[in-house]
């Protein structure tokens, strides 16, 4: 907040590609001039084409901070995206991208924070979710948390497998699925879009106020936003982040 | 950085036909995003005020009646968010900044301006930024009532900076002789954020 420096523009390389669903992929990028980042903060790639036209688009960071020396983008192939679509359809392992960051000092989460966590993501949302519960694991962090997470469909899942091995091993933590168009087999749980019912459930279980952090398209953040301030949480501790209108 | 650099295998085939209406590094959106840091508040013609306040001989405060009898002007104008989205032609009616500003008398010494919201947001700009045309308060975007999470009842409107200058849920103005930061200011952006200059954020 009160450092002035610049936000600098620097070469990634590329360093592993994984495939997460059909339409997400997360990108590991070594990076020139790594600085530890906040859980929840994005950063911006740049790519320019030989006349020298460039499209920018900023990704939130998957990863968490101690993974020093890189980090972790996971971009969902939008079907006008600019950017995604080239990260998805033309990025190789070994390549170099610019990028600069890490971005954003609000939609955050810091160890000192000890109030209990309340993350909501739809669809690709999850992303800065997933970061704060990564680092959240990291440091031992014991914030009472629970993720609910919102989802088209069971192939539409990102971090399925760490979700489910969080869910056994982490403590004083809890990850709720809920299936807007298709249900698993035998599914138990939700499988309906995240309405005030589902949120008064969860919450219900809070030993005190928690911070909320909302992530996902613009309609899913205002809806779920809408209905926690209608329970009664104060706006203050109300976090958003949004993005267009594509999505879950 | 020294060296150009270019992106291996990009030709940037979908650049928009417009690209010269575009500053650098965005995109047009047909779509309106909705940007913001927290819960969209609800706020009641009723309770709504707009004050103009700080160095100026007294300050003036408008209920939304008052503010529709307002003169009012339409503006077609491009917006450009620093999330990298542009929004070209767009619609609004709204009262200029100018109009309002004859109502008080402006001290001398002021020479900036802090936008404050309800809900809590600020920006900061200078006062040459909002004069001559160039700034507004608009409650109608493309023939429509302004809704609430593009910032209604009413927001403001400084087409020539990145968007989030563009208070939403505005209250007021005020007139201050320094540059303080606002909310996004705080957390990293510019403080003037010219989109034709790309000042996303601090440094830029």
């Amino acid at each position: 907040m009160n450092d002035n420096a610049s936000i600098s523009w620097q070469l990634a390389t590329v360093k592993d590609i994984r495939v997460e669903n059909a339409t997400v992929k997360t990108f590991t990028l070594s990076l020139s001039h790594w600085v530890a980042h906040l859980a929840g903060q994005y950063y911006d790639i740049r790519l320019t084409a030989p006349d020298g036209y460039q499209a920018q688009r900023s990704y939130s960071v998957a990863s968490e901070p101690g993974q020093v020396g890189e980090i972790q983008l996971t971009i969902e192939n939008l079907a006008e995206g600019e950017v995604s679509s080239f990260m998805h359809e033309v990025v190789e392992i070994g390549d170099q991208l610019e990028v600069r960051g890490p971005i954003g000092k609000y939609f955050v989460w810091q160890p000192k924070r000890k109030e209990p966590l309340l993350l909501v993501g739809g669809g690709s949302g999850v992303v800065p979710l997933m970061a704060i519960l990564r680092h959240r694991a990291a440091v031992g962090a014991m914030n009472y948390t629970k993720l609910l997470y919102s989802v088209r469909s069971p192939e539409h899942l990102i971090y399925a497998e760490e979700l489910r091995k969080m869910q056994q091993e982490g403590e004083r933590l809890a990850i709720h699925l809920t299936y807007t168009r298709s249900i698993p087999e035998q599914w138990a749980g939700y499988q309906r879009r995240v309405d005030r019912a589902i949120l008064e459930e969860l919450l219900h279980t809070y030993p005190e106020t928690p911070l909320a952090y909302l992530c996902g398209p613009d309609s899913f953040v205002e809806q779920v936003a809408v209905h926690l301030v209608n329970i009664g949480l104060p706006t203050a501790s109300i976090l958003t982040e949004r993005f267009g209108p594509s999505g879950s | 950085m020294d060296n150009p650099f270019f992106t291996r295998g990009f030709l940037g085939k979908k650049r928009d036909q417009l690209a010269d209406r575009l500053p650098p590094g965005q995109y047009k959106e047909e779509d309106f995003p909705v940007l913001s840091a927290g819960p969209t508040p609800a706020i009641s013609l009723e309770e709504w005020r707009f004050t103009i306040r700080g160095l100026v001989n007294a300050s003036k405060t408008w209920d939304w009646q008052e503010f529709q009898a307002l003169p009012s002007m339409s503006f077609t104008k491009d917006i450009h968010c620093v999330t990298k989205w542009s929004k070209l032609d767009t619609h609004w009616q709204g009262v200029s900044i100018d109009t309002l500003l004859s109502y008080v008398e402006i001290s001398p010494k002021a020479l900036f301006v802090k936008a404050y919201c309800y809900g809590g947001y600020t920006t900061n700009i200078p006062l040459a930024d909002l004069t001559q045309e160039k700034a507004f308060i608009a409650y109608q975007f493309e023939g429509q009532p302004l809704a609430a999470e593009h910032g209604g009842p009413a927001r403001l409107v400084v087409p020539h900076l990145y968007f989030w200058k563009s208070a939403k849920w505005i209250q007021g103005l005020q007139l201050m002789d320094q540059n303080r930061p606002g909310f996004w200011e705080n957390f990293g952006y510019h403080m003037y954020g010219d989109p034709w200059k790309e000042q996303r954020y601090q440094g830029d």
